[in-house]
């Protein structure tokens, strides 16, 4: 019979103690040695006279930048050079999530569609991008694809409104008029309306089964009726039309080269991985499931949306969260074709011309860190949504 | 690729630096060079004229010739020097680090740079200016014109800082590209990414001849700044600085007096004048004073050649670059290459 716990026990052989102890002991190791190495740092900063602290975020740059999101000029601080590479950053990261899913859905569902050509089609795809270093895909479309396009003179035009040239593409801007504010206003109902029309249709198909059209209904609001509002108000809305003038062109958005290649090469190459996620999700459906739902007389699409998906969504969850991660990792390889990205011109000019190695590194870590971060716990949070209920 | 070797120096560098940096900052680093057998130079990944490797894959240029030099006034063979490709973003990090002993890389003598970065520039071995390079049939003829032009630069260059002080002040709006490295901001060019190259005039005379026709191009005579390039050493070791100071002027100073390769064995022989005995040793101990033989200049001029040789060789008349002295001629023949004497 074993001896019950008794409080004789000496304090140092109790098991939890020790592992208090224990883990007490480490945790004040690695702060001594943290503290070692940052003290050693800062003294050999100091014995080789190079300049050490945060001071520099708050001097002018100097340097212009090719794209910014923000006002920006070489007046600016390197404060703000820093935030325009983060907006930089997320803006390819954010367009590239979109399009990597968009197309990696697409292809992983074609590569199980009974269709021969569209499955083989979508294989070969997953193969190739799948095996070619993401680095090679970005010299690819930036060199080899978007650097032999026409000269502005020469450039593709679309109606003379959009034009594709090696600068870039050019489309007209769109600068908003008086009364504009309705059209908004509009969009913004017609979103809540689409929102809480969905809610009703999924309650009432919970009570009667019946099912309305909840997405041809939505998208008729939203696009009708902002529509309505623009042409009731008289269409308030004019184009700055790009011309070509002197070198460049003038007026209109121009999206430049740089972000569309690193932008189709982060996408392409991250949706040939989430096409495989998406495939090991759907195959991970037991085949038993799609065989009930079509003997009840659910129609294919219905099947996929509606049984396979959702199952398929928890193997295909977490996977997913990596290839999020990695893409926005990946955006750093902007600085190989001059991207301004937080890299680029953070990690990059602006360590080169301050000179503040261990700050701009120690920051730009920091910032990639919470960025990763927070997605990751985004992404969980949905997973614990379309986790499936154990009722 | 490069592109991995950036990114693992800035991490080894910083690792570096919170860790080890101490003893490369004490230890001398003539004798820690002495006990290698060689010098660690930090040259550009390939710029004609200043460094680039030639057919047989063998660095050639006015920088690595600094380094030759240097080499031989140390070793007494030109030979002895390991040659490290450097961007100029990964270009300073590299010398704070202990990586190279010497930045030889066509490298902006700064304020900034000289300041706060733990760096010494010991002198100039090119006198440049930021000049623009634009193709021909544009009719460009004054930088006035380059209203609403793209310009392709290299980042983390002094060129990008005086492109924005200078076209904002004038109230001209200009877009840039930048690039990595010379050779991608002249393709960049030539693709018509961009209207206009800017770079140093060196750089622009050597990246011309690398397009697929340099004579549809031509380099503008307007320049926008002061570009006085140098070998860099870190702050905190005065006989390493003395060293490379005064072998850049000790080719200056043989220019100057008429010795040469050619002509150095017979000068040390039977010295023409007493300068000339003192630069190559037969009077006083001015290579002793260094820490070096005292036959260092000597060797220098005999191994490698003279301040006037190196030039026309490399980047002057007997190179494709073709770049006349001008402002690099010695101060007594309307140029402004003055070095102290050596007495």
């Amino acid at each position: 019979m074993p001896k019950p716990p008794s409080s004789h026990v000496p304090l140092w052989r109790r098991p939890a103690f020790r592992a208090l102890i224990i883990q007490a002991l480490l945790l004040a190791g690695l702060v001594a040695l943290i503290a070692m190495m940052v003290g050693n740092a800062l003294s050999n900063l100091e014995a080789r006279g190079i300049t050490t602290g945060f001071g520099f975020l708050g001097e002018r740059a100097g340097f212009s930048i090719p794209q910014t999101l923000i006002d920006y000029s070489g007046d600016s601080t390197y404060a703000r050079t820093f935030v325009v590479g983060l907006l930089n950053t997320l803006l390819v990261s954010g367009m590239g999530i979109v399009a990597a899913t968009i197309i990696g859905f697409a292809v992983g569902i074609a590569r199980l569609s009974p269709n021969w050509v569209l499955a083989r089609l979508a294989s070969a795809f997953v193969e190739i991008f799948r095996n070619i270093p993401l680095l090679v895909q970005i010299l690819f479309w930036y060199f080899a694809v978007l650097q032999a396009l026409p000269s502005p003179r020469q450039s593709l035009s679309l109606m003379e409104a959009v034009f594709l040239n090696v600068r870039g593409l050019i489309v007209p801007a769109p600068v908003p008029e008086a009364g504009f504010g309705l059209t908004l206003t509009a969009l913004v109902i017609a979103i809540a309306a689409s929102i809480g029309f969905a809610l009703y249709a999924r309650r009432l198909q919970a009570r009667t089964g019946k099912a309305l059209p909840v997405y041809w209904c939505g998208a008729a609001m939203i696009i009708g009726l902002p529509l309505l509002a623009f042409v009731v108000s008289g269409a308030p809305l004019s184009w700055v039309m790009p011309e070509l003038k002197g070198f460049n062109f003038r007026g209109g958005v121009t999206v430049i080269p740089e972000l569309m290649a690193l932008w189709l090469a982060l996408s392409i190459y991250t949706a040939s991985f989430i096409a495989e996620i998406v495939r090991s999700g759907i195959q991970s459906v037991p085949k038993g499931q799609v065989e009930a739902s079509r003997a009840i007389g659910l129609s294919s699409n219905i099947t996929l949306r509606k049984v396979v998906i959702p199952q398929a969504m928890r193997v295909i969850v977490p996977q997913l969260t990596s290839q999020y991660l990695n893409l926005i990792k990946n955006s750093s390889l902007a600085t190989a074709i001059g991207y301004p990205d937080l890299v680029a011109v953070f990690a990059g000019t602006s360590l080169n011309q301050t000179g503040q190695a261990i700050e701009i590194i120690a920051i730009t870590m920091a910032v990639y860190l919470t960025i990763s971060l927070s997605v990751s716990a985004l992404m969980n949070v949905y997973n614990a949504r379309t986790l499936i209920k154990e009722r | 690729m490069k592109r991995n070797n950036n990114k693992m120096l800035i991490s080894l560098s910083v690792a570096a630096l919170s860790l080890g940096m101490a003893t490369v900052a004490s230890a001398a680093t003539l004798d820690e060079v002495k006990q290698r057998g060689n010098l660690n130079c930090g040259v550009n990944v390939g710029l004609s004229g200043f460094s680039s490797p030639d057919a047989d894959g063998q660095w050639q240029g006015l920088d690595v010739e600094t380094c030759r030099a240097l080499s031989s006034a140390i070793f007494g063979d030109p030979d002895k020097v390991v040659f490290t490709p450097l961007t100029a973003k990964e270009r300073f990090t590299a010398l704070q680090s202990g990586e190279i002993d010497v930045l030889a890389r066509n490298t902006t003598w700064t304020a900034t740079r000289d300041n706060s970065l733990g760096l010494n520039f010991t002198t100039t071995t090119f006198y440049d200016g930021q000049g623009f390079m634009v193709s021909k049939d544009l009719g460009v003829s004054s930088l006035e014109d380059l209203g609403g032009a793209s310009i392709c630069i290299q980042s983390g260059t002094t060129h990008e800082l005086n492109l924005a002080d200078y076209f904002p002040s004038k109230g001209i709006e200009i877009n840039t590209a930048t690039f990595d490295t010379p050779d991608q901001t002249a393709s960049g060019f030539a693709s018509g990414r961009c209207d206009v190259l800017t770079s140093d005039t060196s750089q622009l005379s050597a990246l011309r001849l690398q397009l697929p026709e340099p004579d549809s191009v031509e380099i503008m005579t307007q320049l926008i700044s002061k570009e006085p390039l140098g070998p860099v050493v870190r702050q905190g070791d005065d006989q390493w600085f003395n060293i490379v100071k005064w072998t850049v002027f000790a080719m200056v100073n043989a220019e100057e007096l008429g010795v040469t390769s050619d002509n150095a064995e017979q000068m040390q022989s039977d010295p023409p004048n007493p300068q000339v005995a003192r630069l190559l040793g037969g009077d006083g101990n001015y290579g002793e004073q260094l820490g070096l033989g005292n036959d260092w200049a000597y060797n220098i001029v005999s191994q490698v050649g003279n301040y006037g040789e190196v030039f026309e060789d490399t980047v002057g008349a007997n190179s494709p670059l073709k770049i006349s002295r001008g402002m690099n001629a010695l101060w007594d023949q309307g140029g402004i290459l003055y070095a102290p004497p050596i007495r």
